[in-house]
């Protein structure tokens, strides 16, 4: 039993916004494996729920005329790893979105929760950076686009105005075209467990496949948000792999910033900054078979 | 089906069809929550209360506190009791408490409606504390002019013993030419049963009695305690076990029971649940002790252990709880397992600090001392360029040994075998070979510990069980134990033991699952590894007395001699002939409806000992390490035990491998944290880490059965031996791979990558 | 109140609950399902596993309102009406994968989940399709040999 004082479930994205407008302390709750354990513990308790659960126009993964990914956000996390779309164009997003949580959290957590709940430590959050992901946000006034990163303002918070909602995470063509991707989950458990770091890499090498033509590189929990490594991307770019290997790990420590709590400390986590940015790009590499000379 | 088959569980079909029924399954649906309201400091004094608020809430009922309950002291932990005051366990809480000696300790408890109007109104409870410092760290709570959780153990040291066998001393013995000493400090962590149903009780009062329903392995004692706890006589609480969801030793302690019997009465005997949420099961019933260990070792360079000094120091928490005893366990084992040619010298203090109370779980200290101990082995085998093994064999118990300390002998030993079959398992000599002197990111190593474990609690403390077999009419009979099934498969196991003794077929038996208090014949029950021990000696004992009565009944219904008789395949045969003589089913009939002779057959006894015996085992282990990131992966791992005759091997083999999981959580991942203010940090089953099944490793289980003199059936301990060895020889294999030496637990990452820093195979700039 | 409506284990219900119900508590507390157990009722400990349309959940961090309409099973649902046990439920019994049984209903869901979709798996993959439960008694060994004899079982069956 949940202390909620009322949910209301809304019949459509329009019904959604309109019931959040109508009630400026309302909450949306989708697959609710953050929110009731937010009025669990007594963060939430009382609230006013709108939910979105049952959406069926919030789910599913599309891909567009102009090739553009459509990920809707109601989208569970094995949904996600089970497209087809998402497994032939974008495989390490779907790899990322099946190491959150355990399998019966992945039926029921979704990919938008992932992205609205603004956690460091979101699964999927590190390798959407990488795929420059962008979001769609609806609310009373219509709908807005945002880029993932900017969408990002604090540990756990995100630039979503009371009354909207997300409906929709592209990822266009020339963000995913040609590059091959690995994420890795470090944490102390192999399952049912949050990211003490996580990498995302993806790559795409010049026609030779000797040179690296285009790096991203983000993380996760090497900062208050999900972040990118720009420099050390520019930098990169041009390099073998195997040049690629020996800078990374420092050029990556240049832009994270970690810090110490009881789950790690700040030189634990720049040590696996460091460590696994290399295996990631080895990783990624690899797939696209890129040359290591 | 008798002694040595695997047969299937008795409760499986229960289980596998969601019909078994454990506490909260049965709560009566109107039931009134309670919830207990906790303190938000660590060390103070309750001043006052403000329930305004609280009472407010909508379906509130009645809210208590420290002031309202009986002034009463009462102990907590799930020992037999003892009529002797100097050996009785101490009491030093009541059911609320006014002074506060734990974060989250319990001040108040609300009663309500259901559970959300309980929680509403706990949160709005305002509470006025006198407070004090907290102390975390054992070194803070004993400082001169520390805060004591008790006036009367000066310095907050609950007890501190030595130990020191007569002739030489270490200092003495040391001096020998030659002679290697080894020293190291050891240190293991705060770490938690989890047994995944928490805590739960619901207690309500019936035909003049407190009725309490609880979750817990040990009903006999939970009766005693909240008798003594209430004021109240004893026989006026009757205590119900169920189907239980694991216990693990946590449930071997009587911690909410009293309250939620004493509340039901102050409600006019209403039905009222208590159950912790799994955050107060992590932090507000029991943890395994923190220990630092430190050993100092004397050694001939032949490997002959010479001499040793043990120093250990237990972090207690809050609570006396099963108090000094636990460190005692993890004392007495380094003396047991091991022999010294001159002296040993031990000494032993329990403290108390602030942070969660410490009390039983599986292995009772010994997982700590193991830990210190075959840690330290190794240590030592290295120091002198001797191969573990082979230091070990040198210098472990062997068969005639009596404890110096306890008196306990050793019956029967295993040992040797144990390790042989582990080390060919393992490929001991192969992989070392192989895995030495390996440099580079990934390396390897192999590792082993071995152990030994007392089968009961005599004679140090009370050993006695009951039982008692009940025939039906048709031929079957009721074996009612107050051993307690807590998930081990003690009830099959039982089921076995009176199938081979009675000569009654194991779908003849029923061992009643559930124990009531006011039926079921008295045992202390689960705890110790015992139940198979000394409970199966009771049931034996009156499985032989019911025999005897049968075949009298027998006797004159055939007129043959009794001695000529016995019971096979559930009739009544011609010991010599083997001819079938008599159903058991047309005894039944004629024993229950006899015009002229009817008698109900039944038998009972009590079963006292003052012996015991000891388990042996070993375990074996690969790993494959991965420096850079700390992450150590079990390639392989292998426990061989020897714990006796096999009730059940298929069932043993179970149990092995469940503590093997336990062991493998305690050495690589598990740790209860807290932080300055003694609050705890990670009480949850999210942040506490809890090896999950892509955790753990596939386990692979041997067994060397000696046939033990003093067992029912030749067996002896297995319920806790499984959980003793892994953690140290991952440890040791560990060493082996990387030359790195860690010896505090948990081995998780973080730490290991501090230590392959500070040994330099991780450069200070993480390069290598 | 609201009344709602799903199917529980092959039967139309129509129950009223209180809408801040988890489905973990109307299975439990209204339909008497009590296979349905709870140890963390945070999504941590997959004891109130169940199937929903297929998939296994757990019902503690689900709320019942949401259950409108959908196909739900428990273990009470797979035992044969003659009382005879699922074959998944026999390789529990039969591979010793029982102890305390406080996360068994849970983990034969998941394993429900895992035979029905008729593919082989690897004995690594079942370790991760049951890695949602937590169990304290078995190190999951005998778990993960009662699975891989029934996926194996029905793989030989349904590939012949």
């Amino acid at each position: 039993m949940y202390d909620i004082k009322s949910i209301y479930e809304a019949k459509s994205v329009d019904d959604a916004i309109k019931a959040l407008s109508g009630d400026p302390k309302a909450v949306v709750i989708c697959g609710g494996s953050d929110v009731l354990i937010k009025i669990r513990e007594g963060k939430l308790s009382g609230a006013s729920l709108v939910s979105i659960n049952g959406l069926e126009e919030l789910k599913g993964v599309s891909l567009d005329e102009d090739g553009t990914i459509v990920i809707l956000p109601a989208t569970t996390f094995s949904k996600v790893t089970g497209s087809k779309i998402i497994e032939k164009y974008i495989p390490a997003l779907g790899f990322a979105a099946d190491q959150a949580g355990g399998p019966q959290l992945r039926h029921v957590g979704t990919i938008g929760g992932n992205v609205c709940n603004g956690v460091t430590s979101a699964d999927t959050a590190s390798t959407l950076l990488t795929l420059n992901a962008e979001l769609e946000i609806t609310g009373p006034n219509g709908k807005r686009s945002v880029k993932l990163e900017d969408f990002y303002e604090g540990p756990g918070k995100v630039k979503l105005s009371h009354g909207e909602l997300l409906t929709a995470i592209k990822i266009k063509k020339p963000d995913y075209e040609g590059f091959d991707g690995c994420y890795i989950k470090y944490a102390m458990r192999n399952a049912m467990d949050i990211a003490t770091l996580g990498c995302a890499v993806h790559v795409k090498f010049d026609g030779s496949k000797t040179k690296i033509d285009e790096l991203r590189l983000a993380f996760g929990v090497a900062a208050p948000t999900p972040i990118r490594c720009y420099k050390a991307e520019a930098v990169l770019k041009g390099r073998t792999v195997s040049e690629a290997l020996g800078e990374i790990g420092s050029l990556a420590l240049l832009e994270v910033n970690p810090r110490t709590s009881w789950r790690a400390s700040k030189e634990f986590r720049e040590q696996l900054v460091r460590e696994l940015s290399g295996r990631a790009l080895k990783e990624a590499a690899a797939k696209a078979g890129g040359v290591s000379s | 089906m008798g002694i040595g088959v695997s047969m299937k569980r008795v409760d499986a079909y229960e289980k596998v069809t969601g019909r078994a029924k454990y506490t909260d399954d049965l709560a009566p649906k109107d039931a009134l929550v309670a919830v207990v309201v906790r303190s938000t400091i660590a060390n103070g004094l309750i001043k006052s209360f403000d329930m305004s608020e609280a009472e407010k809430v909508p379906g509130v009922v009645k809210i208590f506190t420290c002031f309202d309950v009986p002034q009463i002291k009462f102990p907590t932990p799930g020992h037999p009791w003892s009529t002797d005051i100097s050996h009785q366990d101490v009491s030093d809480r009541m059911l609320l408490n006014r002074r506060v000696r734990i974060y989250g300790d319990d001040i108040a408890a609300v009663v309500a409606q259901d559970r959300i109007a309980a929680d509403k109104a706990a949160r709005l409870v305002k509470v006025e504390y006198e407070e004090y410092p907290v102390y975390t760290r054992m070194e803070d709570s004993m400082a001169d002019g520390a805060v004591l959780n008790f006036e009367e153990y000066k310095e907050n040291i609950l007890k501190k013993t030595c130990f020191k066998n007569e002739g030489a001393s270490f200092d003495d013995a040391a001096k020998e030419d030659g002679i290697v000493v080894v020293e190291g400090l050891y240190d293991t962590q705060t770490v938690q049963h989890c047994h995944i149903e928490p805590p739960v009780s619901f207690a309500y009062m019936a035909n003049g009695k407190i009725v309490v329903v609880s979750s817990t392995q040990i009903p006999h004692i939970v009766r005693r305690v909240c008798g003594q706890a209430l004021g109240i006589p004893w026989g006026k609480v009757r205590v119900i076990k169920p189907y239980i969801g694991g216990g693990f030793g946590n449930k071997q302690e009587v911690l909410y029971e009293p309250l939620n019997a004493w509340l039901t009465s102050q409600l006019g005997g209403r039905a009222v649940k208590l159950e912790l949420t799994r955050e107060e099961t992590f932090a507000f019933t029991r943890v395994r002790h923190a220990m630092q260990i430190s050993l100092k070792t004397a050694v001939r360079k032949d490997g002959q252990l010479v001499a040793r000094k043990c120093t250990l120091y237990s972090n207690q928490g809050g609570y006396a709880s099963h108090g000094h005893a636990i460190v005692m366990n993890a004392t007495s084992i380094q003396r047991m397992l091991y022999h010294d040619e001159k002296a040993i010298e031990q000494e032993a203090c329990t403290v108390f600090t602030n942070i969660s109370t410490g009390g039983a779980m599986r292995g009772y200290g010994i997982p700590q001392g193991i830990f210190a101990l075959e840690s330290h082995m190794d240590d030592v085998a290295l120091k002198i360029g001797m191969d573990p093994i082979e230091f070990r064999k040198k210098n472990h118990m062997q068969n005639g040994f009596k404890d110096p300390g306890t008196g306990i002998p050793c019956h029967s030993i295993g040992l040797a075998e144990c390790i042989e079959k582990g080390k060919k398992y393992i490929k001991w000599d192969e992989k070392r070979k192989a895995y030495a002197n390996r440099t580079g990111d990934i390396r390897y190593g192999v590792g082993m510990a071995i152990f030994c474990y007392k089968s009961c609690v005599a004679p140090i403390a009370l050993e006695t069980a009951s039982c008692r077999i009940v025939l039906n009419q048709d031929g079957s009979v009721q074996v009612q134990m107050g051993a307690t099934e807590i998930g081990q498969g003690i009830d099959t196991a039982y089921t076995q033991m009176a199938a081979e003794t009675l000569g009654i077929s194991a779908d003849n038996v029923y061992v009643i699952s559930t124990q009531d208090t006011d039926v079921t014949p008295f045992d202390p029950a689960a705890y110790a590894s015992r139940q198979a021990y000394i409970s199966g000696t009771a049931l034996k004992q009156t499985a032989e007395i019911f025999v005897e009565k049968v075949l009298a009944f027998a006797s004159k219904m055939l007129d043959k001699p009794c001695d000529t008789l016995l019971i096979k395949n559930n009739s009544i045969v011609d010991k010599n002939s083997g001819d079938i003589l008599l159903s058991m089913e047309n005894l039944a009939m004629e024993a229950f409806y006899s015009l002229t002779d009817s008698v109900h057959i039944t038998a009972e006894s009590t079963y006292h000992s003052t012996d015991n015996t000891y388990s042996f085992g070993a375990c074996f282990v690969e790993i494959e390490i991965d420096i850079p990131v700390g992450k150590i992966k079990v390639l392989d791992i292998i426990n061989v035990h020897d714990s006796g005759v096999l009730i059940n091997p298929a069932l043993a083999e179970a149990q092995v491998h469940g503590g093997m999981s336990m062991s493998l959580g305690f050495g690589l991942s598990e740790q209860l944290l807290f932080d300055g203010k003694a609050r705890p940090l990670n009480n949850n089953l999210l942040d506490y880490k809890l090896p999950t099944s892509v955790d753990t490793p596939e386990l692979a289980v041997d067994f060397v059965e000696t046939v033990d003199p003093t067992g029912p059936y030749g067996n002896k301990a297995l319920g806790e031996t499984p959980a003793l060895p892994s953690a140290p020889a991952i440890r040791n294999a560990l060493l082996y791979a990387t030359g790195v030496a860690v010896n505090s637990l948990p081995m998780n990452p973080q730490k290991l990558v501090e230590h392959f820093k500070a040994a330099g195979i991780i450069c200070k700039d993480g390069g290598k | 109140m609201k009344i709602i409506n799903m199917i529980v284990n092959e039967k139309p219900v129509e129950v009223a609950i209180d809408e801040r119900e988890s489905l973990a508590d109307t299975l439990r507390d209204r339909l008497y399902l009590t296979s349905v157990k709870k140890g963390c009722e945070v999504g941590e400990c997959g004891a109130c596993t169940v199937l929903i349309d297929g998939e296994a959940i757990d019902s503690c961090i689900y709320l019942a309102v949401w259950a409108a309409g959908k196909r739900i099973l428990t273990v009470e649902g797979i035992t044969k009406p003659n009382g005879e046990l699922d074959p998944i439920q026999q390789a529990f019994v039969d591979e010793c994968a029982v102890q305390c049984g406080f996360c068994t209903p849970g983990l034969i869901m998941t394993a429900v989940e895992i035979v029905g979709s008729g593919r082989k798996y690897t004995r690594d993959e079942i370790r991760r399709l049951i890695s949602g439960h937590l169990c304290r008694c078995t190190g999951y060994q005998n778990i993960i040999n009662a699975i891989e004899r029934v996926v194996e079982e029905t793989h030989k069956v349904v590939s012949k």
